[in-house]
């Protein structure tokens, strides 16, 4: 009984400091909602006391002066882009790796993978699209995103196709399937959850990246949402309630995502981590 | 059944040649450019030997101090973050209230671009209006109230400080998810065995995670080597290169126009990267081979 009693003030500090964890988390979340709906004379610096009213004009202002529809479109057309073709070829590059595991596919597949750690060169890059007639355009955004987003996707997709037994390839082929239609209409319908998966994770990355537009896109209007914001930020840099009202409108996207897809973005992240 | 034809080369064709068209080929052809005088002032190209890489190394300007920073960066970050990833989820795991609310809060901070985070926390930061500041002197902490992102002193503890903030949640994220893994009847075991707490923690606990944290130890360095958004979000290098990391001084090269300096430096690390990446590689795929 006396373990009992002790036993529950070890509960009570360990549930105060759960909290306290999460209030430094959430503390300046909660300070970038607070100052986007204050009036500009309030929010020349970035406190937590409640808005006297509410303002939610920011967002429109924000929307107009940030030129935030472009950008959003951008990032749209970017991220989208980016995921379906790296969803699309690196799912079949996964496919041929994890099927064939001959030592030359073994190989390849190792240096698809180096590409998580190797760093990128983006000075002899910017060469190469000025060579490809890629820099400044947005395919060539496309293009490159894809080329950092394909390791991790072949890496987690190789998984999982592991998983998939080798005797439901020989029952597809004595049915008459040829190798498309093998992998189209029958591995990659069973392959839908790492491809949800690695689709949200791939659109969140690109969503949030911001280096590669800044070394390699010019023109204003091809910015995506994080470049936008970063150059609204050195415009307006007093201004925190429409700072705050244009982080709110990047991030929104990402968090509604993350509030949705939860349980495959962090299944997806820790795979490979953990065993099973 | 003929694995050629069934699983076709050409299905791996196109992510291969995408992905060594624009990240390999340009970690290559940037080593041969770091033989040359290559720049934006020039159209000639000189082959100079290793003067670039001399001019790096000799520590008569600040480059070994970038590549320093970086690897201090990353070492003390790496360790933060594990071990403060390891404690919130040995306490995220443990009987408290709304698990799931306080592992969702702390997991946030990872969807939120980096750069955004990091604006946000020049605001939090400023040493006279700033909120941190605020708030220290508002309950009269007024000495801990620091020069946080000004002060030479204080600019990387605070810039690392930030990053660790970030990144904690998601390390904690993936050891959550390795602790769950780790079957159960080993700690009732334990317990009927007469275990404490602790005991179960250093004989199931730890070595059950090994690799978990041999993979997130992984993740951290290749992220802290390649840090570049949270440095340009919060000082970009300053006060005074104080806080300058490899990708930050090769950013500034390439706005100079200084591209021999600025891919010599990328090439110094594109080597280093595959001779230790290739380790790292060997234990994020590891699992896949026991399979």
């Amino acid at each position: 009984m006396v373990g009992g009693r002790k036993g529950r003030i070890k509960d009570i500090i360990l549930n105060i400091l759960a909290i306290l964890v999460s209030l430094i988390m959430i503390m300046p979340i909660v300070l970038i909602v607070i100052n986007s709906l204050k009036a500009t004379g309030e929010a020349m610096t970035m406190t937590i006391n409640l808005p006297k009213k509410i303002e939610l004009g920011n967002f429109a202002t924000v929307i107009e002066k940030g030129k935030l529809v472009k950008s959003f479109l951008n990032s749209i057309f970017y991220a989208g882009g980016a995921t379906i073709i790296t969803i699309v070829l690196g799912s079949m590059s996964a496919y041929v790796f994890s099927r064939r595991r001959s030592k030359g596919f073994g190989a390849l597949y190792m240096y698809v993978v180096l590409g998580m750690v190797i760093p990128v060169n983006y000075v002899s890059l910017m060469k190469v699209m000025q060579t490809l007639a890629l820099n400044n355009s947005s395919l060539g955004i496309i293009l490159l995103y894809v080329a950092i987003q394909t390791p991790f996707m072949i890496f987690l997709l190789y998984g999982f196709v592991s998983k998939i037994p080798v005797e439901l390839d020989e029952a597809a082929v004595i049915d008459g399937c040829n190798a498309g239609q093998l992998y189209f209409a029958i591995i990659m319908p069973l392959l839908k959850p790492a491809i949800v998966t690695g689709m949200v994770l791939c659109f969140l990355n690109t969503w949030n990246e911001f280096v590669m537009p800044l070394y390699f896109l010019n023109s204003s209007d091809k910015w995506p949402m994080t470049l936008a914001v970063y150059n609204f930020f050195g415009q307006f840099e007093t201004s925190w309630n429409l700072i705050c009202a244009d982080v709110i409108l990047t991030c929104a996207p990402v968090i509604i995502m993350y509030l949705v897809g939860q349980k495959y973005i962090v299944g997806g992240q820790t795979a490979g981590a953990v065993k099973g | 059944m003929n694995k050629k034809k069934l699983y076709p080369w050409y299905f791996a064709i196109g992510s291969v040649f995408i992905y060594s068209l624009l990240s390999v080929i340009p970690g290559i052809i940037g080593i041969g450019y770091s033989f040359t005088d290559w720049s934006a002032y020039s159209s000639e190209l000189h082959f100079v030997g290793f003067d670039n890489f001399k001019t790096v190394f000799s520590g008569d300007n600040d480059y070994l101090r970038y590549i320093s920073n970086t690897l201090l960066f990353t070492l003390v970050t790496t360790i933060c973050k594990t071990s403060f990833g390891l404690l919130l989820a040995l306490l995220l795991c443990s009987k408290v209230r709304f698990k799931n609310f306080h592992r969702g809060v702390l997991y946030l901070p990872s969807v939120i671009p980096i750069l955004v985070t990091g604006l946000t926390f020049t605001s939090i930061l400023n040493p006279k209006i700033g909120f941190l500041n605020t708030f220290l002197r508002a309950i009269g902490l007024d000495a801990l109230a620091k020069q946080w992102l000004v002060d030479p002193k204080m600019a990387f503890p605070s810039v690392m400080t930030v990053d660790i903030w970030r990144g904690t949640g998601y390390i904690m994220t993936m050891l959550i998810a390795g602790i769950m893994a780790i079957p159960s009847v080993y700690y009732e075991a334990a317990s009927i065995d007469g275990a404490s707490g602790f005991k179960k923690f250093v004989h199931i606990t730890l070595p059950m995670l090994r690799q978990t944290l041999a993979v997130t130890i992984v993740l951290n360095v290749i992220y802290g080597l390649k840090i570049f958004d949270m440095v340009y979000a919060l000082t970009n290098g300053g006060p005074g290169h104080r806080t300058e990391v490899m990708y930050t001084a090769v950013f500034k090269m390439f706005s100079k126009g200084l591209y021999a300096e600025g891919t010599t430096i990328s090439s110094v690390m594109f080597v280093f990267m595959i001779i230790i990446g290739f380790f790292m590689v060997k234990i994020l795929t590891k699992d896949e081979v026991v399979e």
